[in-house]
């Protein structure tokens, strides 16, 4: 039951080296080549996957090489949107088009229901952090067209021109290396997606939340094995510093900790088209973000000042690994949800 | 026990609060307050208004033209600086190497350079650290020959916070090669402006560039820039670290820290009202103030058994280690209040950098700071050196 499918196994493979390759060639349209976008979709919808073992086979391996193309944000969520409203998939399968999605407001935090923006036959309102609203041909955004922030019903799907009059853009780059704005509608003309859109928000965060988490645990699993190279090469008192039982014992709890990472990730993963969906994606967010804390904290400290430099890779790894914990829901908010989820406070 | 202040105290803290208010500029505490990084003139400035109060060099005796305030006063100046978001006082040359010439230089030396660092006309910074050389600072491998009246130095050291701003360094360097590796150390005060000398900026994850490599290729260095005597500069490294451990509790900070942290969550919206409403969250903020509560007595409790002027010795580990940990608890305490927003890097040393961002929660700074105070469990004597030296020490018979 552990094992991945023989098409999952060359996917696996097949990103690995993907990934090892030269850095030029780790573009978004050779991405799409290679059908690594498909991967996230159902065959039914143009896709070549789609189940949540997929998305993990795929993101695991995004994260490992540390990869900068913003593959959830403009390939999962607005595809995941955009199947909803029964839209063509293959443009943005085939890289033709790129989305971008701008849900996220300055006051919304984690909570999916707090839209303010307004669509009243044009949008107005404010978005943060819209990660590839720089590069998207489109812009998917969510605004309501009834009721108040915090409710889920009244929330519609809009798609707006990357230009579009009435749009300004604030770019900035994120901690972990993407590319990232603000965004200001002021009566922007928007195309309806979908009406009622909460229920594919759900859906869309849940998958980002499972693909943020197997991407976390990739770059979990390949900060441990830098720190693990480190502790065997490292000599300092003549010896390598990872004979020093401190730091063996630490080791091995970081090592333990991957372990509970991957399980988690498997476990959200096999959940993913069921009942438990959102049971096993809150417990699986709040147990990598516990353990990512640990990880990226002690690679740090067990490499000491190098690893702190901008020169060496585990730097972007640790900063990857936190900024996993500020997407789709952090620790306490996925500790609130599972106890929602599993009655423990009813 | 008595835990509140004398009233001599009280009034230190009065008119302290009174030339902080004065004497601080609101731009300057400003660009502390929001981590941004401070240029070499932001930080003369400070110490120069400093050296006028008479405060600048607070742990130095009076004989030498320092404050030489008692534990508790250090303990207040410390605290109150850090609530004003004054600049941080440099303390490579007051009070890393004043000590070590206090206690080891000749009088001619004293006489010489602890005016100068108290005047602001040296910048002092500290060549201890080498690439092979960490942890294991003993192995370091810089190497000095004499040359008639001068040390010919050759070797790198790494890490030097501020070095780029400095026109003096004070490096450890290898003398006797043969002799065990503590015993052919030397302490040698170095001219950075000597033929030889190249500086190179390490840009660190937060995106600043604080710290320095030194490269030394044939410098040549007048003997009487060696303090004390020749292979001796072990001890006197020593010595210097217990002082370098001085306000590593970092009490202060802590507190404006945490007040910081509690000032975001209240604008930060959460389905309780605000995030301080939050019981999860409340509770993290809540635990590590009771930790910096006992913390702050702890602190009182071994500086103040260490004479005027003097640093604590063995006790200084135990404040490292619990002073970081909470420093650092509570820089992970402002990435989580801010959320999402933590994902906007504004690190002002970042090519176009995000400073003019429209920020509310002035959340651009928070992920930076986190990453950047990773560095409080590693430099000074790494957190696991602490509990070495430490548990060696209690586990004596």
């Amino acid at each position: 039951m552990f094992d991945l499918s023989e098409e999952q196994t060359m996917l696996q493979d097949m990103l690995a080296r993907f990934w090892s390759g030269p850095a030029e060639t780790q573009t978004w349209d050779a991405l799409a080549d290679l059908g690594v976008i498909g991967a996230c979709f159902p065959e039914s919808h143009g896709g070549f996957g789609g189940t949540g073992r997929d998305i993990a086979v795929v993101f695991e391996e995004h994260g490992r090489a540390c990869a900068a193309e913003p593959l959830i944000d403009m390939g999962l969520l607005p595809g995941i949107l955009l199947r909803a409203a029964e839209q063509d998939l293959k443009p943005l399968i085939a890289g033709k088009t790129r989305y971008a999605l701008a849900h996220g407001e300055a006051a919304s935090r984690y909570d999916l229901d707090w839209v303010e923006t307004r669509f009243d036959g044009t949008l107005s309102g404010e978005k943060t952090v819209v990660v590839g609203a720089m590069t998207a041909d489109k812009i998917l955004v969510t605004a309501r067209h009834s009721g108040v922030a915090g409710d889920a019903a009244g929330i519609g799907l809009y798609q707006v021109d990357a230009g579009a009059a009435g749009l300004t853009s604030t770019p900035y780059r994120t901690a972990d290396g993407a590319q990232a704005a603000d965004l200001s509608f002021t009566s922007v003309s928007a195309t309806p997606v979908l009406t009622e859109a909460y229920p594919a928000l759900q859906t869309a965060w849940a998958a980002g939340a499972l693909a943020q988490s197997a991407d976390c645990l990739g770059a979990m699993a390949q900060a441990a094995h830098m720190t693990r190279e480190y502790l065997t090469t490292r000599q300092q008192f003549g010896r390598p510093i990872g004979s020093f039982q401190a730091l063996a014992h630490r080791l091995a709890d970081m090592m333990l900790a991957v372990e509970q990472a991957r399980s988690a990730v498997l476990m959200a993963a096999a959940a993913f088209d069921t009942a438990e969906r959102d049971l096993n994606i809150a417990a699986c967010k709040n147990l990598i973000g516990r353990m990512g804390r640990q990880v990226a904290e002690d690679a740090i400290q067990m490499h000491g000042g190098i690893g702190m430099t901008e020169e060496y890779a585990l730097g972007d790894l640790a900063k990857r690994i936190t900024m996993a914990d500020h997407r789709f829901g952090d620790t306490d908010h996925h500790l609130t949800a599972f106890l929602d989820l599993s009655g423990a406070t009813s | 026990m008595e835990l509140s202040l004398s009233p001599d105290d009280q009034a230190f803290r009065a008119e302290l609060k009174q030339f902080l208010s004065e004497a601080l500029p609101h731009e300057l505490s400003e660009k502390v307050r929001k981590h941004q990084s401070l240029s070499k003139s932001d930080y003369e400035y400070w110490h120069a208004r400093l050296n006028e109060k008479g405060w600048l060099a607070v742990n130095w005796p009076k004989s030498f033209g320092g404050a030489e305030m008692s534990a508790t006063q250090r303990h207040i100046f410390e605290e109150e600086c850090a609530l004003a978001h004054a600049p941080r006082i440099v303390p490579f040359g007051l009070s890393m190497l004043a000590p070590v010439l206090q206690k080891f230089g000749s009088a001619e030396q004293q006489a010489h350079w602890l005016p100068r660092i108290l005047s602001g006309e040296d910048w002092w910074c500290q060549g201890y650290s080498e690439p092979g050389a960490g942890s294991d600072l003993a192995a370091l491998k810089t190497r000095a020959e004499r040359d008639g009246d001068h040390y010919v130095v050759n070797g790198q050291k790494t890490w030097t916070t501020l070095g780029q701003h400095a026109n003096m360094i004070f490096c450890l360097v290898r003398t006797d090669p043969a002799a065990k590796k503590q015993e052919g150390i030397s302490f040698l005060m170095i001219d950075m402006s000597a033929p030889g000398i190249e500086v190179r900026p390490i840009r660190l994850i937060d995106g600043g560039a604080e710290v320095n490599e030194v490269w030394f290729t044939d410098v040549r260095v007048p003997v009487e820039n060696l303090v004390g005597e020749e292979n001796k500069g072990w001890t006197y490294a020593k010595y210097l670290l217990t002082h370098e451990r001085t306000n590593i509790s970092g009490i202060g900070f802590s507190r404006a820290g945490l007040a910081a942290v509690k000032r975001i969550a209240a604008r930060v919206r959460d389905r309780h009202g605000t995030l301080n409403d939050n019981p999860y969250f409340a509770a993290r903020v809540a635990q590590v103030e009771i930790d910096l509560m006992a913390m702050a007595v702890t602190n009182l409790r071994i500086v103040s058994k260490a004479a005027a002027g003097q640093a604590p010795g063995l006790e200084s580990s135990l404040l490292k280690i619990k002073g970081t940990q909470i420093r650092q608890e509570i820089t992970d305490l402002a990435r989580r209040a801010v959320g999402p927003l933590a994902q906007v890097f504004a690190s002002e040393a970042v090519a176009g950098s995000n400073t003019e961002l429209p920020d509310a929660l002035d959340a651009g700074h928070v992920a930076a700071s986190y990453f950047n105070n990773r560095k409080l469990s590693i430099f000074g004597g790494s957190n696991e050196i602490q509990r070495e030296i430490y548990s060696k020490a209690i586990l004596k018979d």
